[in-house]
């Protein structure tokens, strides 16, 4: 299995006091495999990603990636597991404006040590980046700028994608040549691919969905 | 990873060349401050530290006799005959240049700093042939003279055997003093006993000049850790803005797996490879402002304490890499905080723009806390402190608290104008420049330094001088002085100048001992020139009448503070025991001073006969008066100084004085202005979304243009009004703590409200221009750029 999640728990401390954001998630996702994460705002769909993704650690519960256990992982582990096993593509984009969109798509795989420049710009061709290569972010639309974060993800042949809202920012049209882009490269690359979206029709063109309320599988 | 990493961050900066400007220019300049300032010091305590050497100034014990005239050869050759291991020193000036001689066999450390090279004939130095050590520009001065050039020798002197200097001095078979060697045998005959009438000058005494340049040194290096204080803030504002325009960029690349260590130790890597750079361009240009600033230094320090200084600048390791080692240190210091703040954010933190909001938001408390300690301490020093660890830690309190309260101070006024604000345009103007504050803190901070600084040294400078011109008034109230070379010259004088002068005054003096402290004992002839000028300190009802009748004497208020002498206590002279009648100001003078009546000195002192004359009559008078003294007594109009040459010739030392610290105020002044700009810069692009809104709302673009530039003179106008007390208590601890500690007397101080008023103007000014450039940039901001605040593509 490519990702266990065992019995997770989160917990915020807020002004208010404890907000208990995560309570008890159980979920799997194997190779080649596509899931869709939907909820109310506040359900904790983005909290399980981050988790998942090593960017916050539980409180209680166990997640493996393909059989290694998170917790057994300190800061310098965990940034590497973000660096080679895991990708993240973000609503936000999250580029990095001063590079250029070629280095951009380069980066995260030159990070990990495995990057490929032919199968760089083979992603920038499918993602119809090609011709603003040299172009900085601010330069290119939302859209583009989706596909050079979906690009830079994918460059590193990640084992598990994970996608937070990456069309949330986009029009429909838009949203949806992009997404179609993802879940063709992700099939090719025989990830799994782990997507928070509010978007019914989105959820729908995955294998499975789950959906959250109140911090449980509902 | 690393190479990518740099890339990334590196690749920031290539995309932002002004902040990195601001960044490298923030660095350079309170570096090129701080280091000028040091060269400056560095130059001239090298060059004390010559004079030491050549004559082992301050370093030795020294034999000199009791009246401060010359001793006999006789009496050396007594001294060396019974045991004692003294080292003869003949020393006097030859076309103004100190001409010091030596006994090479005996003097300590040999001839001095002068080594032997190419070109050192020692046997003609020994066998005293004429050959003189001095450096280039005191060989072109004497060139008539077999002088061979070594830079080790201290400026402005020349160092030859005794016999040559004996020549040249026409001071035949006359020594000055007797260095007393180290190591003296025991059981050796007291001194008294072979030649009383000499006395034993201790090491470190009076005449150590490096002791009495330190305070002067004291406000130039205070000076340049103002300076240094004010570029560390810039640099800490580029840093911190720098970081946090950069925090989503950090962000995605922890996201992205780069660890946390890695990052620190890259952005820290990165900064180091900046402050090199900014070191390297800051220690240049302190070069540059010392080699301008010396000229006028060095004049200063000759003029006020006669201390020899170099006029030209060595490139001098120590300073250089202590320049170096400041801007390594500074950035350090100041990005040691983000550093550490970036590494105590979670990452998903990082991420949310309210993080750091919060994160200032705790970090003002603390700082308010932390302002409130410092100003309560520097409340309990100004009534305790004492000595110059005391003054220090008082004026180190009172900046640093006030510099930390001050977006305090601003924040409350900004809340007071925006409930009193009737106008919405007045209510967003005052909300808005309340949520700039933070971004501008730390610029205005350095803009408080700065001013601060300026009016506490002007204050005191000028205070300085007021204080000296009175005292020139006082001391310089004879309209003529005259030096007479002989008895015979003396008594022609007399016979001439009587019918012709109101009055002659005697200036005669003797050197002596009191307390244990060097002094010259004065003997004052009874006449109002005394009673209607001097100021006292401290006082009976008729210090003159009882001291020129014999029964008590005057003392200066140097001699009254180290030997903690009070009006009222007894002094010994030549065993006899006066009462203090007064303690006076005298200004400028290194060692203690004491007047007694001129009989009574006449009757201790019958050996000394004055040679130097006051002379009181009609100002008018006394160019004619000159020149028939020359016809009818051969006295050279060079024996004589007219009372006004001398005032000028003083107040021209203070000009020069001026000409430093106006230098030094001009640039502090334009470091802070330089800060606003950088600050106003840096967070024009961040401003756009604030502004978005109004300009949407319908203010035009010209008018937010508008209201930026009112805001930053009004902010740097709210920082002048906090500058002008906090400047005022800076002065007052330099003249009434540090003074003392350093100088030895306390300076009255006076206010310029002119100066003051000048100052704000130029404040104001250079606010008013740094945020001239910002407010043009925002009046011309495309329509597109605050469409795209809107813009769901943004």
């Amino acid at each position: 299995m490519l990702l266990t999640v065992q019995d997770i728990h989160k917990t915020y401390h807020t002004a208010d006091g404890p907000f208990d954001v995560l309570r008890g998630i159980d979920l799997t996702l194997a190779s080649g495999e596509t899931l869709a994460l939907t909820g109310e705002s506040g359900s904790g769909k983005s909290t399980l990603l981050h988790l998942i993704g090593g960017l916050d650690t539980p409180d209680s519960g166990k997640i493996l990636h393909e059989g290694r256990d998170m917790a057994a992982l300190d800061d310098a582990g965990r940034a590497a597991l973000r660096r080679g096993t895991v990708g993240v593509v973000f609503q936000q984009f999250n580029l990095i404006p001063s590079l250029r969109v070629s280095d951009n798509i380069a980066f995260q795989a030159r990070l990990a040590g495995r990057h490929d420049p032919d199968w760089d710009a083979a992603l920038a061709a499918r993602m119809g980046l090609t011709p603003h290569l040299a172009k900085y972010p601010e330069q290119l639309s939302g859209g583009q700028q989706q596909r050079v974060a979906i690009a830079r993800t994918l460059a590193t042949k990640p084992r598990v994608v994970l996608a937070d809202e990456p069309t949330g920012n986009l029009d429909e049209a838009t949203a949806s040549t992009v997404l179609d882009l993802m879940l063709e490269l992700v099939a090719e690359t025989g990830a799994g691919l782990l997507m928070v979206t509010h978007s019914e029709g989105l959820a729908a063109r995955v294998s499975r969905r789950l959906h959250l309320r109140a911090g449980r599988v509902a | 990873m690393t190479t990518t990493t740099l890339h990334a961050l590196l690749s920031h900066w290539w995309r932002n060349p002004l902040q990195l400007f601001t960044l490298l220019a923030g660095l350079a300049l309170a570096t090129a401050l701080w280091s000028g300032v040091q060269a400056v010091n560095a130059e001239a305590r090298a060059s004390y530290d010559a004079a030491a050497a050549t004559l082992g100034e301050g370093q030795y014990d020294r034999l000199v006799r009791r009246d401060g005239q010359p001793m006999t050869q006789e009496t050396y050759v007594a001294l060396r005959r019974a045991g004692w291991l003294v080292s003869p020193v003949v020393q006097g000036r030859l076309d103004g240049v100190r001409i010091i001689g030596v006994e090479p066999l005996t003097a300590p450390g040999g001839v001095g700093p002068v080594s032997l090279q190419e070109g050192t004939d020692l046997t003609s130095f020994l066998t005293g042939e004429g050959q003189l050590f001095a450096n280039y520009e005191v060989a072109e001065q004497l060139a008539g003279l077999n002088i061979v050039v070594t830079p080790d020798v201290a400026p402005n002197t020349a160092v030859t055997d005794i016999g040559v200097a004996q020549r040249l001095l026409s001071k035949p078979d006359q020594i000055d003093s007797l260095i007393v060697l180290r190591g003296q045998p025991i059981g050796r005959p007291p001194l008294d006993a072979i030649a009383p009438k000499l006395t034993l000058q201790p090491a470190q005494g009076g005449s150590d000049i490096a002791r009495l340049t330190d305070s002067f040194h004291l406000n130039l290096t205070a000076f340049g850790l103002l300076s240094f204080a004010v570029g560390i803030f810039i640099v800490n504002g580029a840093i911190g803005l720098a970081f946090e325009q950069r925090r989503p960029v950090v962000r995605t690349l922890r996201a992205l797996g780069l660890p946390l260590r890695r990052l620190i130790l890259l952005l820290g890597a990165e900064l180091m490879l900046f402050a090199l750079i900014a070191g390297v361009i800051g220690v240049a240009l302190g070069y540059v402002i010392a080699a301008l600033l010396l000229p006028d230094v060095a004049a200063t320090l000759r003029g006020l304490y006669g201390a020899d200084v170099s006029g030209t600048l060595q490139l001098r390791p120590s300073w250089w890499l202590s320049g170096m080692a400041i801007a390594l240190g500074g950035t350090a210091l100041a990005a040691g905080g983000a550093l550490y703040q970036m590494s105590q954010m979670p990452l998903l933190a990082a991420a949310q723009p309210r993080a750091l909001a919060m994160a200032a938001g705790r970090r003002a408390v603390l700082q308010g806390i932390a302002a409130a300690i410092l100003l309560m301490l520097s409340g309990v020093l100004m009534f305790t402190a004492t000595g110059m660890i005391g003054g220090f830690l008082l004026l180190g309190a009172l900046l640093i608290g006030a510099a930390l309260a001050l977006p305090i101070i601003l924040d409350r006024l900004l809340a007071l104008a925006s409930r009193l604000a009737r106008s919405v345009t007045a209510q967003w103007f005052w909300a808005d420049t309340r949520q700039q504050l933070p971004g501008l803190s730390l610029a205005l901070m350095a803009l408080l330094l700065a001013m601060a600084a300026n009016v506490g040294v002007s204050t005191m400078v000028s205070s300085f001088r007021l204080t000296f011109t009175d005292f020139l008034d006082q001391r310089l109230a004879s309209e003529l002085y005259v030096r007479t070379e002989s008895d015979a010259q003396t008594a022609a004088l007399i016979t001439f100048a009587t019918p012709r002068t109101d009055i002659i005054l005697p200036i005669q003096s003797a050197d002596t001992e009191v307390a244990g402290q060097p002094t010259e004992v004065y003997g004052a002839r009874d006449h109002a020139t005394y009673r209607d000028n001097w100021v006292f300190l401290q006082q009976t009802r008729d210090p003159w009448g009882s001291t020129f009748s014999g029964q008590t004497v005057l003392i200066n208020e140097q001699l009254s503070r180290r030997a903690n002498l009070m009006v009222g206590d007894e002094i010994t002279l030549q065993d006899t025991a006066f009462a203090i009648a007064g303690v006076y100001g005298d200004y400028g003078n290194p060692i203690g001073q004491a007047v007694i009546g001129e009989e009574v000195f006449a009757t201790l002192y019958p050996d000394i006969a004055p040679q130097n004359f006051g002379l009181r009559m009609d100002p008018e008078a006394v160019p004619d008066f000159v020149d028939a003294l020359e016809a009818a007594t051969g006295i050279a109009a060079t024996q004589t100084v007219n009372q006004a040459g001398i005032k000028a010739i003083s107040l021209a030392i203070f000009e020069r004085t001026f000409t430093v610290t106006t230098a030094l105020n001009i640039l502090t002044l334009a470091v802070a202005g330089f800060a606003i700009l950088m600050s106003l810069l840096t967070l024009a692009s961040m401003r756009v979304p604030q502004l978005a809104p109004a300009w949407a709302m319908g203010m035009t673009r010209q008018q937010l243009g508008r209201l930026e530039l009112v805001r930053a003179i009004m902010l740097a106008l709210l920082t002048a009004v906090v500058a002008l007390p906090l400047g005022l208590a800076l002065a007052w601890a330099l003249l009434a703590v540090v003074n003392v500690a350093a100088f030895g007397w306390k300076l009255p101080m006076y206010l310029f409200p002119l100066d003051y008023a000048r100052m704000g103007v130029f404040a104001l000014l250079a606010a008013g221009l740094a945020a001239l450039w910002p407010a043009r940039r925002l009046a011309r901001t495309p329509p597109a750029d605050l469409l795209k605040v809107f813009s769901n593509e943004r």
